[in-house]
């Protein structure tokens, strides 16, 4: 299923400087910004790792089996963002809705999960307060959780808005959907490094503790 | 002031290609966890669990957000805000001593 010269309306001379769309550019842009704040983020996260004087501590919370799950749906979110952007390009407004809402209600589940996981460590003693691993932790995974929100309104909008102006998704207004795209993208992405920097690589338990 | 068309974007994939990088994305995935439960791959966790984290992120980035296919001006500015970020990390951890403990 070749996509018809796909290039998507970037590929289209634009009138600015670099001869790129500056909207498109912007997002870049933004997103490389955007590496920077998770990166300092994740870094305090780390420098704090190991160092909390009360618990409870990682291993004790961390639920890998729940969080491995929320992985593979913000991944798969990723493959069906990517089709929907496909849908659009072909000219396939109605599939481009399908695959934008699937992005969205995977971006739910992954939502409610996290609120899940957020109210079962509030159970076990830890928020924000309790130590310098609830502190770092929420700070990170809560900003990553705004990121996901904000990015199922921009999708639900995407598709709402189409619904009473179709041009908005048709393969000439393609990068309305792609620039959304983008930003779904480095949402995943920053879940893969939260993934395995946060869960996966957790530090020796405390000694005696 | 010239106008350059974007002479050096690609096509993007087709539909069969990202399902294949979703199930190679899903495989990897698998495979940490599994890593992660393997007590006898405890000594190699770090290098091994960055290295697939790190090829889901490439994938991710070159395939879903085509940086492999459109303008490198794109990728310089994303690659350059991505290894500021990077030394950011190692100069924070460093100076905190916490790559060491």
């Amino acid at each position: 299923m070749q996509q018809a010269g796909a290039l998507g309306h970037s590929a289209e001379a634009e009138h600015t400087s670099t001869g790129l769309n500056h909207r498109k550019l912007l997002m870049w842009a933004f997103l490389a910004s955007d590496c920077l704040f998770f990166g300092s983020l994740i870094a305090t996260y780390l420098v704090n790792r190991g160092r909390s004087l009360v618990g409870p501590y990682p291993h004790e919370v961390f639920s890998i089996p729940l969080t491995s799950y929320s992985a593979f749906l913000l991944l798969m979110s990723s493959l069906t963002m990517v089709l929907a952007l496909a849908a659009v390009q072909r000219g396939n407004a109605k599939w481009g809705r399908v695959w934008l809402l699937a992005t969205a209600l995977l971006g739910i589940h992954f939502l409610a999960n996290q609120g899940y996981e957020f109210n079962q460590f509030a159970h076990e003693g830890l928020t924000p307060r309790t130590n310098l691993f609830g502190a770092s932790f929420f700070t990170l995974t809560g900003f990553h959780g705004a990121h996901v929100t904000l990015g199922v309104f921009w999708l639900t909008s995407i598709v709402v808005i189409s619904l009473f102006r179709p041009h908005t998704i048709s393969p000439k207004n393609s990068l309305n959907v792609e620039i959304a795209g983008l930003y779904w993208h480095f949402v995943d992405i920053v879940w893969i490094a939260i993934f395995t920097l946060v869960y996966l690589l957790q530090p020796a338990p405390p000694v005696g503790g | 002031m010239s106008h350059r068309p974007e002479a050096h974007e690609r096509p993007h994939p087709t539909a069969m290609t990202y399902i294949a990088v979703a199930s190679v994305l899903t495989v990897v995935t698998v495979l940490e966890v599994a890593i992660y439960y393997i007590e006898a791959l405890r000594p190699a966790l770090v290098p091994l669990l960055l290295l697939l984290s790190a090829t889901k992120f490439a994938l991710v980035v070159m395939f879903y957000m085509h940086l492999k296919f459109d303008h490198k001006l794109f990728s310089a500015l994303f690659v350059g805000g991505l290894w500021l970020a990077i030394g950011v990390i190692v100069a924070l951890l460093a100076l905190f001593q916490a790559l060491i403990r």
